[in-house]
C-alpha cells in the first residue's frame, strides 16, 4: 500500500551491561520517531537504558539454506572449548 | 479465543506418502519442535492460515481497547485510572507485536487494518459486549484476559517463531492485566451491598461470553485438524475452555459471589468442573456482526484510522522532505 511508514527493527540494551538485543519492530516515518515509539512500546517496564533503531531494509542476513555450510563446521572443532583440555587438579583452577 | 473460528486453508491433512519432499521436511521440523522462521520454506496454506489467525489476534488486541477505554475517564480513583490507562496502552503494544509477526509473512499492517475495516477480517466476539459498570472493568481484566492467558500460554509453543515470541512477550504482560482486574473486582465484591451487586452482575453477564472466547466445541471445529498438525493451534477449544473453567471457579467462590451457571459442579470422576454450554446461537450471531456493540466498535475503529490520516501523512511528508534535503546537502 502506498504511504505506509517504513519498518524499523528495534534493539534495546538492558541495565546490566548486556549488549543491545533485538526486541521487535515497529513502523515510523523516520529514525527520530522510531526511537520515540520504541521508547513507548518496548521500555515500559525498565527493560532498557539504550535504544538502537535500524530500518529493516538495511539489514542483511544469512540465507536459511546456508545454515549447514556456515554453522556445521564448528561442531567438530571441540578443541575450541576450554573443557576439551584436562588440567590436573593439583594445578588449581584455570 | 482472541482468534476464533479461523478457517484453516487446507484440503485436509496429508499423509506422509502424499507429501512432497519439501512438505515432509517441513512437517518433520514441526514434529521435532523446530520453529519455522520467516524466510524458511512453508506451504502456502500454512502461511495463509497464520496470516488469518495472527491478524485476527492483532485486531482483537486493538479493538479490545474500546470497551475498557469507556471507563478511563470514569475510573473511581486516580490510581485505578493510571492502572487502566497502562493496561489499555499494553493492548496497543500487543496489537503491534502481533501485526509485526503477521508482517513477517508478507502481509503489511496497513493491509490487515484495511481488511478489518472493510469487514473482511474479524476480531474476538467478546469485545462486542458492553462494559456497563465499573465492576465490568475488573471482570474484563480477570475473566477476559484470564481466558486469553490460557490460550496464549499454549500458543507460546506454536510452530511459527515470530508468533511464538510475540506470545511469550504478551504473556508476561497479561499477568498484570488479570491481577489488576481481580484486585478491582475484589474491592467491589467485598464492598457495600450495592458494589457487591454490581460485581455479581458483571460475572453473570460476562461468564458465558468469556467461555465462548475459546470458539465452538471440538465437534463443531471442522477444520482444526490441519492447524493442530501444523502446530498453529496447540490445544483444542474444549481443552482450553475446561482449563479456564477449572482455574476460575475457585476464584469466583473466593469472592463470595454466586456461580453464574447453576450447572457448575465438581466432577470427582473427571477431575474437572462440569458446566453448561454457552448459547452457541448467540455466539454465531455475534460473530456475524449482530452483537450488542459490533456496529459501534467498527465505527470507532474506522473513525480513529480516518481521523489519524493527516497525522500519518504529515509525518511521512516531513520525513521525506528532510531526507531529500540531506541528500541535496551531500
Amino acid at each position: 500500500m502506498k504511504n505506509e511508514w517504513p519498518l524499523w527493527e528495534i534493539f534495546i540494551r538492558g541495565q546490566h551491561g548486556m549488549s543491545h538485543r533485538h526486541v521487535g519492530s515497529l513502523h515510523a516515518p523516520d529514525a527520530a520517531m522510531a526511537i520515540k515509539n520504541a521508547r513507548d512500546v518496548y521500555t515500559r517496564r525498565n527493560e532498557g537504558v539504550s535504544i538502537w533503531v535500524v530500518e529493516a531494509q538495511h539489514i542483511s542476513a544469512t540465507a536459511p539454506g546456508d545454515k549447514g555450510p556456515l554453522f556445521e563446521p564448528s561442531e567438530s572443532k571441540i578443541y575450541r572449548h576450554p573443557t576439551f583440555f584436562d588440567i590436573p587438579e593439583e594445578v588449581g583452577s584455570m | 479465543m482472541y482468534a476464533q473460528m479461523i478457517k484453516t486453508a487446507s484440503a485436509g491433512v496429508k499423509s506422509r506418502e502424499e507429501m512432497t519432499d519439501q512438505e515432509r521436511e517441513f512437517q518433520d521440523k514441526i514434529d521435532n519442535d523446530i520453529k519455522i522462521e520467516p524466510r524458511d520454506w512453508m506451504p502456502d496454506d500454512y502461511r495463509r492460515t497464520l496470516i488469518r489467525q495472527i491478524g485476527q489476534h492483532a485486531h482483537s488486541e486493538v479493538v479490545g481497547q474500546l470497551p475498557e477505554g469507556n471507563w478511563i475517564t470514569r475510573a473511581p480513583t486516580l490510581e485505578r485510572k493510571a492502572i487502566l490507562l497502562a493496561k489499555v496502552q499494553d493492548e496497543a503494544g500487543h496489537g503491534l507485536y502481533l501485526y509485526s509477526a503477521a508482517e513477517t509473512l508478507g502481509e503489511s499492517r496497513d493491509e490487515l487494518v484495511k481488511l478489518l475495516h472493510e469487514g473482511r477480517m474479524k476480531y474476538s466476539s467478546i469485545f462486542n459486549y458492553p462494559t456497563l459498570n465499573w465492576a465490568d472493568i475488573g471482570a474484563v481484566g480477570w475473566l477476559v484476559d484470564g481466558a486469553a492467558i490460557v490460550n496464549q500460554v499454549a500458543l507460546q509453543r506454536t510452530s511459527y517463531g515470530p508468533y511464538s515470541r510475540a506470545m511469550i512477550r504478551i504473556c508476561k504482560e497479561e499477568s498484570f492485566h488479570a491481577r489488576q482486574g481481580y484486585h478491582a473486582i475484589m474491592k467491589m465484591a467485598f464492598g457495600t451491598p450495592e458494589q457487591k451487586r454490581q460485581a455479581q452482575s458483571a460475572v453473570d453477564r460476562l461468564w458465558f461470553p468469556a467461555i465462548m472466547m475459546f470458539g465452538p466445541t471440538d465437534a463443531d471445529s471442522t477444520n482444526s485438524d490441519q492447524s493442530m498438525a501444523w502446530k498453529i493451534k496447540v490445544k483444542s477449544n474444549d481443552e482450553l475452555r475446561q482449563q479456564f473453567v477449572d482455574q476460575t471457579v475457585p476464584q469466583i467462590e473466593y469472592l463470595g459471589l454466586d456461580l453464574p451457571d447453576p450447572n457448575i459442579k465438581w466432577n470427582e470422576e473427571r477431575g474437572h468442573y462440569d458446566f453448561s454450554d454457552p448459547d452457541w446461537s448467540e455466539f454465531f450471531n455475534v460473530i456475524k456482526g449482530n452483537g450488542p456493540c459490533n456496529v459501534d466498535r467498527m465505527k470507532d475503529r474506522v473513525a480513529a484510522w480516518d481521523d489519524g490520516q493527516w497525522v500519518r501523512d504529515g509525518l511521512l511528508a516531513h520525513a521525506q522532505k528532510k531526507a531529500a534535503a540531506k541528500v541535496a546537502a551531500e
